[in-house]
């Protein structure tokens, strides 16, 4: 069965084969995945999904690729915890909190979409795999290169912090630093994409790669007893795992899998780079380009490449952006981390803060089902809460001493 | 002969300006539109610029000297 039909022009419609194509030779209009839902009905169901591995490949009928997984099979299926904790501080009776920060192999929703661009782009016969990032992504691709025996490219600018290129030299890629702006990074690696015969998972393979972030939408719906949830908050960067979030739930209605979508899907971002927020904020249908300066990194991009089909699906859906400050971002990481014990990285810190002000704008109600999607673990950005967690009581080894700090609490 | 795809934006006080002609006079390029949407305050356009490499380089540092952001046509790629 051929489940995917083409890759298609979001723009203008035009067809390619289901090939390393990017972007419309006739428009420029980034392309993606189109598939033969009457065909994929036919083989998948609740009872098929259910009996499938404890990973995101339960849906492989749902996702690019046309034979078996062969790299990162281990990644999705991570926890949807009913956060009542958070839940009742908030005051919301069904908070759920998609926890990406134990995703395998290296801790971040980026495992999900790193599985399916490497598992396509060995069936499309690169042995290749490169990446232009300053943290997860780079972790993730390394990662998956390592298991899979591929050849890997990571490109970095010059001046990353060196935790960050340990983080990544630990897989032994090529880790390429590149001198220059930010800009300037950006422009060379595009264009060493289009020059080599390389599996640039977020450039040439970007159709295949952004699918895989629909399987945070279906998790969440089998986890929640097949049904949608009201509301989701979702951090945005590029802005793609928003719009795919939301394709993921219209895809499962399509195939009968889900009743009814009447999700509202709501976009989180940070003050210091919120070009997607800021446009929804001001009314308008095109965001303009920022120079980040946000202490959350995995979500600074300035020129995001799906912000227009953000701001379109939130607009589609009936939800809202907004964006919330530095402060937020660590005093949502310690909300978390202290009602429900998980220890988000600065991405998740901009989730929360967000959901945070949706509540209080009315925007997000008590009863609704609501889903907050933490994307990445904590322990990869100590660095943004470092200053702000106290320090540890110090005491000689005297039980007096002990007894003199902390007198009966906790006495049985 | 070299082909590059780009996704150009023109400021508030560059839209008057015709800058992609004069950067047709300019450099030896050829500009090819694919996609645009120009307005009072705002615009920009996806183009295809046709050349040798150097003189493709040239030609966006010449826009980027008229205050003209250019960017690759995925937008950005460092995640």
């Amino acid at each position: 069965m051929a489940k995917m039909k083409a890759l298609i022009c979001r723009e203008c419609s035009k067809e390619y084969p289901t090939e390393a194509f990017h972007v419309c030779e006739l428009c420029f209009g980034p392309l993606e995945v189109k598939y033969s839902y009457d065909e994929i009905k036919e083989v998948m169901s609740r009872a098929t999904i259910e009996a499938g591995p404890k990973s995101l490949w339960r849906y492989k009928e749902l996702l690019p690729i046309e034979g078996s997984p062969t790299i990162g099979l281990h990644a999705g299926m991570t926890p949807l915890v009913h956060a009542k904790n958070l839940g009742a501080f908030l005051g919301l009776d069904e908070l759920y909190i998609k926890n990406d920060c134990v995703n395998q192999p290296t801790l971040s929703f980026k495992d999900r979409v790193v599985a399916v661009a490497l598992t396509r782009a060995r069936e499309l016969g690169y042995e290749t795999a490169a990446c232009a990032s300053t943290g997860n992504l780079a972790n993730s691709v390394a990662a998956h290169a390592a298991q899979a025996g591929m050849q890997c490219y990571v490109f970095i600018p010059g001046d990353l912090e060196a935790a960050k290129v340990l983080g990544n030299l630990i897989y032994r890629p090529k880790v390429v630093e590149i001198e220059g702006n930010y800009d300037d990074v950006n422009r060379l690696c595009s264009e060493i994409a289009g020059e080599r015969r390389w599996a640039f998972v977020n450039v040439n393979i970007r159709p295949y790669y952004a699918e895989g972030s629909k399987t945070l939408a279906f998790e969440v719906a089998e986890q929640l007893g097949w049904r949608a949830p009201d509301q989701v908050v979702v951090p945005m960067a590029s802005g793609s795992l928003l719009t795919k979030i939301w394709k993921g739930l219209n895809e499962f209605k399509k195939i009968g899998l889900l009743k009814d979508v009447a999700t509202k899907v709501n976009g989180a971002q940070a003050e210091g780079c919120s070009p997607i927020a800021t446009a929804f904020k001001d009314g308008r249908d095109f965001f303009k380009p920022v120079k980040p300066n946000t202490i959350a990194k995995s979500l600074a991009i300035g020129n995001p490449a799906d912000g227009y089909y953000a701001l379109k699906t939130v607009a589609e859906s009936g939800g809202a952006m907004d964006a919330v400050t530095d402060d937020e971002v660590i005093e949502g990481i310690k909300l978390l981390a202290q009602t429900e014990g998980i220890f988000a990285e600065t991405a998740g810190g901009v989730t929360i803060g967000t959901l945070r002000k949706l509540v209080k704008q009315g925007a997000i109600k008590k009863h609704d089902v609501t889903v907050a999607y933490i994307t990445g673990n904590g322990l990869k950005t100590q660095e943004a809460v470092v200053d702000s967690v106290g320090r540890p009581f110090r005491i000689p080894p005297s039980l007096v001493k002990f007894e003199q700090t902390f007198g009966q609490q906790g006495a049985a | 002969m070299t082909k590059l795809r780009f996704h150009i934006r023109f400021p508030e006080e560059k839209i008057p300006e015709p800058v992609i002609y004069q950067i047709g006079h300019e450099y030896q390029v050829v500009t090819s539109i694919r996609r645009a949407d120009v307005r009072a305050t705002t615009g920009w356009m996806d183009v295809e610029f046709s050349g040798e490499t150097e003189e493709i380089e040239r030609a966006i540092g010449g826009l980027r000297e008229k205050g003209v952001l250019v960017d690759p046509i995925e937008l950005n790629v460092v995640e």
